[in-house]
């Protein structure tokens, strides 16, 4: 209907509309910068000030590092690049595996039960030191010393226990009706849960799911106490040498570089998800 | 008498696609107002707008004499006084159902617990719900969870009650129960929108009749004149249609 032409009403209420939009982008703004400028003055004027930026940013210190926690922050990204995928087949499997009713999966119940306890119940960097001296001290043959994927295996036990948790919360929050007219079809448990219940599952547990993803990303830095050359590592050694801790905030930038993108990719990612199974509402 | 609701001009789209053309509707006090019309006529849309749910694109919603669809006006002003049910129910599944009687009450008019829960209570036991306090929503037939819906709507003694096709989503047997609650409410004097497709329902409550179709008011009237000696054509094919 293109013969329609706004009411002089309309057109003021359009006005008056988009000015209470403009006002409360002008409010907004100035909450933040006030807010946030109190806070970096409190920063800025504590009176060890002059001491921590001399300690923590000093640019020929930054300089200096970079390289060296570079290629330690390498070292990260791989450990993380495989430790996902392993985390989430894991939990996968641990998660159906808890909900599963078949008589042959009995046994691996119990097995699941008593590795997401374990695992949930013992620190991470426990875990780590634990596997990364304990297993070479049992000499076992064929078993890999490299500390790399005792470390990364470590980690991999630990958050599988996490995140096989928060599946499984997923799963149990899928209405039990999508069970019934599932296998109303004709399909199999198996089948139902992998084709009906698993990804609805999959897709309600996303941001939980997404927020264990970063903290493994950060907890890569864990390993270093096994002696692995990672940024986390590599910036205590110039910390130590240099006496000066500009290494340490290199390695926090570059944690941070890659966990915000990778929370804004989540929202996205979800708001994607929600707008189409809404209907653009 | 001024109205005490009084659409004019209302126009409302999506995009490109308008779903209401040129409203126009008059409710007085104690008027019962029916829309009937086929799915996708814009009933629910027009009662969603009249609430200010939805965002409209001209016209204007005189509401107690005031222009609610002015972007000054708060919209928790309009929903104090102008109660809201709707088809899928939607009780607040985590909170009883004393609990999502007394929620907007005490959170939204400042009532107190006790006096709220009283309210509540005595409405419960009116519409035979009386034993149904401390159950929760899930554990509810679809007819008395809408009859709890209707009373979580009257406890705030609206002015206004905004029905959604309350009926739609219940079984044939139940619909009575939860009509017979908007009977009561009716001969009480409380003034209704309802969109609805209960036609024989819609002849004896309404004291208007609203033909819907494709976003415009095609006829309104009396129940007698419209149901009975409908002037469009279409109102008549509509009729025969969902009378047969």
């Amino acid at each position: 209907m293109s013969d329609w032409t706004p009411s002089a009403l309309q057109v003021e209420r359009a006005r008056i509309a988009h000015a209470m939009r403009v006002r409360r982008a002008v409010l907004s703004t100035a909450v933040t910068v006030v807010v946030l400028g109190a806070a970096l003055a409190v920063f800025l004027t504590s009176p060890g000030w002059p001491a921590f930026r001399g300690y923590f940013l000093s640019w020929s210190n930054f300089k200096g590092a970079f390289p060296s926690v570079s290629r330690g922050f390498w070292m990260n990204i791989r450990i993380f690049l495989v430790a996902e995928p392993c985390v989430l087949v894991l939990a996968s499997l641990v998660a159906i595996c808890r909900q599963s009713r078949s008589p042959w999966l009995a046994p691996l119940r119990i097995v699941a039960v008593i590795y997401t306890d374990l695992f949930r119940g013992v620190p991470s960097l426990l875990v780590i030191v634990l596997i990364g001296v304990g297993v070479p001290a049992l000499e076992l043959n064929g078993v890999t010393t490299s500390l790399f994927w005792l470390g990364t295996t470590a980690l991999t036990l630990c958050y599988g226990a996490y995140v096989a948790e928060v599946l499984r919360a997923g799963i149990l929050a899928v209405h039990p009706t999508q069970w019934s007219s599932a296998e109303a079809l004709g399909l199999s448990r198996t089948q139902a849960m992998w084709r009906v219940i698993f990804p609805q599952a999959v897709r309600r547990a996303v941001p939980p799911l997404m927020n264990d993803l970063v903290s493994l990303q950060k907890d890569t830095a864990l390993i270093s106490v096994l002696g692995v050359w990672e940024a986390m590592r590599a910036a205590s050694d110039w910390q130590g040498y240099h006496f000066n801790g500009t290494a340490l905030f290199v390695a926090a930038l570059y944690f941070l570089v890659v966990a915000v993108p990778l929370t804004r990719l989540t929202d996205w990612l979800m708001h994607r998800q929600i707008r189409r199974e809404q209907g653009m509402a | 008498m001024s109205a005490l609701l009084s659409v004019a001009g209302l126009r409302k789209s999506y995009g490109d696609r308008v779903v209401l053309h040129d409203i126009s509707l008059s409710v007085e006090a104690h008027d019962v107002v029916c829309l009937i019309g086929s799915s996708g006529s814009g009933k629910s849309t027009l009662l969603r707008c009249l609430n200010r749910l939805e965002q409209i694109d001209d016209g204007v919603i005189s509401y107690d004499g005031r222009d609610i669809a002015d972007p000054r006006v708060d919209p928790r002003s309009v929903r104090r006084t102008m109660g809201m049910v709707f088809q899928a129910y939607n009780l607040f599944p985590h909170l009883s159902v004393i609990d999502n009687c007394t929620l907007a009450q005490t959170r939204v008019h400042r009532v107190a617990k006790g006096e709220a829960r009283t309210r509540a209570q005595e409405l419960l036991e009116r519409f035979g719900l009386g034993d149904k306090a401390t159950a929760y929503p899930d554990a509810l037939s679809g007819g008395q969870q809408q009859r709890v819906a209707l009373v979580r709507a009257l406890c705030t003694r609206p002015r206004l009650l905004l029905l959604d096709e309350i009926t739609a989503a219940l079984d044939p047997e139940l619909v009575g129960e939860v009509l017979e609650i908007v009977r009561a409410e009716a001969a009480a004097g409380m003034t209704m929108v309802l969109a609805t497709h209960e036609m024989a329902f819609a002849r004896e409550v309404a004291t208007k009749v609203c033909f819907l179709e494709q976003g415009r008011i095609l006829e309104q009237g009396p129940p007698a004149q419209l149901f009975g000696a409908p002037r469009e054509q279409r109102t008549r094919e509509f009729l025969s249609r969902v009378l047969s």
